[in-house]
């Protein structure tokens, strides 16, 4: 049989449709189109892809299950190395990844991993009804900081292996940026829930409304009867650039946006959390949380959207598919755009005019690329006197975060690098404090969801030899 | 969930209640606030604490009816329960060696200038304090000040009850009379505030506002809650509540504070139109 070239599509709802909706962006291979997918696997002796995923999923082992249309197994094969497939099968930079390294990809397309982990994910959570095994007590009591990506794979790995594991989130909810950063459309949040209620069946227990650093220290934790804890408190304070006018009315960071429309559900109607429905939208920045945000404003109902960012295409930090959804959804790209001040409006001659205080427009000046930085990115350099303003209501910042200094400032012995990132043994995720591990976003800044599951697992493989010694 | 052991109304439009929250009521200091969900499709509020009883295992809030949340939860009784109730959250006051205070709250302010005036009564500090209203009726928490200051002062804007006037101005008597506070903590509405400090700058009297700004989080996330202090954005939820008032901008913090006006009214209409609903 030849080669088929190319990956198999995966069916995605109308560009026009689907940008006036919350729902799911991408429907997912049926089982003939994976099973199909699949048979393009050369199910290489060296297994390259396995060294590109963060977690080392057994690649072609699962693939060779669903080629056999054991689906299941190919779940069992996923989930001995992932404790979120679904999430991962959705969110996962695979370009980048293992897809990268699939021999395939030298010259035709890459099989569609990402694909094949959706399906095979989606598979189990609709036919198996089972409860799983659990495994028999250690009687260790662990604290996991944090239920974002990398704290629910921490407490995942060790509830398998009979830790008593307490997770203290500080929202109301469980999830962390699987709940507050990436929207319904790209993750359902049904999704995430399920994966959180799959924990709390191996016996882990979730307390929310628990600010670790405000409501209760490390320090006291231990005092408690943890003997180990694994910081995974994510990503902090959203970063501003210092321009004018970002104290606007209409001005936004992109997590307080996308967590009114996502934890906050200011997307629905019924909603008591309100969110500003902007006719023009500007996002600064150029990652999958820029993604995010751009395509919110979208569905909740602008009339034009634009990516600001200072680069090119090549260049910008998101996933290829959501450029590529965002592109079909109609988001403009302005790119090679610095922003040099938001522009606000203001009637003179009315102190009281309700309009007053709200954005009008961004002031932008044209870039080009000049020398590589020492990232080997080439660095955008201002063309002078090209500025104009990009007609706006609404400005979404979108160019980073800080980390959060609550567990830093009122922790003892924990030391943070100069960005205010937790330090850690990369290894196994260790931190100055003895009996203190770490991962995500809380040590590395902004990253990636698989990145962050990667630490937690490492730091979960840590505790494990730290509590066994 | 999180049960309301205790509500009483103290006007009209405020109401007190004590939330069972054992963690939060361990570690709450007088300045702190809580960020509270009425329902599990509610909006998150912040309310500063009001008090505590760390060992009945209760923090005490005290709220003014504006809008659709505080509208709802008002509906609650003791014995009921609310979805979240989260804290303590953000810097307590400092207090550390004050020996003169001049504590100034405006309307249900006051409710959260109450306990930094106790604290500093208890360290043995002079507390004096200035409480203002707008009138008789929405007096709140008089016995209580009376209790912990040694200079003790009620204003109201239509005279009411107490002396007729608005709070700067016996703040300004007694700073032209020679008071030598150490600071003045300052607690009510932002207009109010700003006249305070403009009032205390001319003496150089260190001045401390309390910011209660749009908030979701509450925990240095979102970046919904930031201010222009000293000419930086700071965050109230994790570098305040509390800052040099000198230092603030209040035109600013004023303007942002009405992004959502004409969103709240709606709600709030929509949640009378509910109550009415219900009752019929």
């Amino acid at each position: 049989m030849a080669l088929q070239p190319l990956k198999h599509e995966m069916p995605v709802q109308e560009p026009k449709i689907r940008a006036r909706n919350f729902q799911e962006v991408a429907l997912g291979y049926t089982e003939e189109v994976a099973i199909a997918e699949a048979n393009r696997c050369l199910n290489c002796k060296n297994q390259p892809c396995v060294q590109g995923c963060p977690v080392n999923i057994s690649i072609p082992d699962f693939i060779s299950k669903v080629k056999e249309r054991d689906f299941e197994g190919a779940y069992n094969i996923i989930s001995q190395s992932s404790s979120l497939p679904a999430v991962c099968g959705r969110v996962c930079p695979q370009e980048t990844q293992c897809e990268s390294k699939c021999t395939l990809g030298i010259k035709f397309q890459p099989v569609g991993i990402g694909r094949l982990e959706r399906f095979v994910a989606d598979y189990h959570n609709k036919n198996f009804s089972g409860e799983p095994e659990l495994p028999q007590s250690n009687g260790h009591k662990v604290a996991v900081i944090g239920s974002g990506p990398s704290g629910l794979t921490c407490a995942g790995d060790l509830a398998k292996k009979g830790y008593k594991v307490t997770i203290f989130e500080a929202l109301h909810l469980a999830g962390g940026v699987l709940v507050y950063g990436i929207p319904e459309f790209r993750l359902p949040k049904s999704i995430v829930q399920k994966e959180v209620d799959a924990l709390k069946k191996y016996g882990v227990d979730v307390q929310t409304n628990v600010v670790v650093g405000k409501t209760i220290t490390i320090d006291e934790l231990f005092e408690d009867g943890y003997e180990a804890v694994f910081v995974g408190s994510g990503a902090g304070l959203p970063r501003f650039m210092g321009i004018p006018g970002e104290s606007l009315k209409g001005v936004y960071s992109a997590n307080e946006f996308l967590t009114r429309s996502n934890l906050m559900k200011a997307y629905k109607d019924s909603s008591s959390t309100p969110i500003m429905h902007a006719k023009r939208v500007a996002v600064v920045g150029g990652g999958n949380v820029a993604m995010d945000a751009a395509r919110t404003a979208l569905r909740l109902g602008a009339e034009s959207v634009h990516i600001v960012y200072r680069r090119s295409m090549e260049e910008l930090p998101a996933r290829k598919e959501e450029v590529e959804h965002a592109e079909e959804e109609g988001i403009i790209f302005d790119i090679l755009r610095n922003p040099v001040e938001i522009i606000g409006y203001h009637n003179p001659d009315d102190r009281r005019d309700p309009k007053n205080g709200f954005v009008t427009g961004i002031k932008v000046i044209k870039c080009e690329l000049g020398e590589p930085d020492e990232k080997g990115r080439r660095r955008p350099v201002e063309i002078p006197g090209s500025e104009y303003v990009i007609d706006v209501d609404c400005v979404i910042m979108s160019i980073g975060t800080s980390p959060n200094p609550l567990i830093k400032n009122t922790t003892k012995g924990l030391e943070v690098n100069k960005h205010g990132g937790i330090i850690v043994e990369e290894e196994t995720g260790a931190t100055s404090k003895r009996g203190v591990y770490a991962g995500g976003d809380a040590v590395t800044g902004a990253a990636t969801v698989i990145l962050a599951m990667g630490a937690g697992k490492t730091a979960a493989k840590a505790i494990d030899e730290y509590l066994s010694e | 969930m999180y049960k309301i052991v205790k509500k009483q109304e103290l006007n009209s439009t405020v109401t007190m209640m004590d939330i069972l929250a054992p963690m939060v009521a361990k570690k709450a200091e007088p300045g702190q606030f809580i960020i509270l969900r009425v329902d599990d499709d509610g909006e998150r509020i912040p309310l500063t604490v009001a008090g505590y009883d760390r060992n009945a295992g209760t923090v005490k809030i005290i709220f003014q009816i504006v809008g659709a949340t505080t509208m709802l939860l008002n509906t609650k009784n003791e014995g009921e329960y609310i979805s979240d109730f989260c804290g303590p959250l953000g810097c307590a006051t400092e207090v550390e060696g004050l020996k003169k205070v001049c504590i100034v709250g405006g309307g249900v302010g006051c409710a959260i200038a109450l306990p930094v005036a106790q604290k500093l009564h208890e360290m043995g500090c002079e507390v004096h304090s200035i409480i203002g209203f707008r009138n008789k009726d929405l007096l709140i928490l008089e016995k209580e000040f009376a209790a912990c200051s040694d200079k003790f002062t009620v204003m109201t804007d239509d005279g009411s009850y107490g002396r007729k006037g608005v709070v700067t101005e016996p703040l300004k008597e007694a700073l032209e009379n020679g008071e030598n506070y150490d600071k003045v903590i300052t607690i009510g509405p932002l207009i109010m505030m700003k006249f305070v400090v403009a009032t205390t700058k001319p003496f150089n009297v260190p001045t401390t506002v309390s910011m209660n700004p749009i908030m979701i989080d509450g925990t240095g996330m979102c970046g919904g809650c930031r201010l222009t202090v000293g000419g930086k954005t700071k965050f109230a939820c994790v570098d305040g509540p509390d800052f040099d008032g000198f230092e603030v901008d209040f035109d600013e913090a004023m303007d942002r504070s009405r992004m959502y006006v004409d969103f709240e009214a709606k709600e709030r209409e929509a949640t009378c139109n509910l109550f009415k609903k219900e009752v019929k």
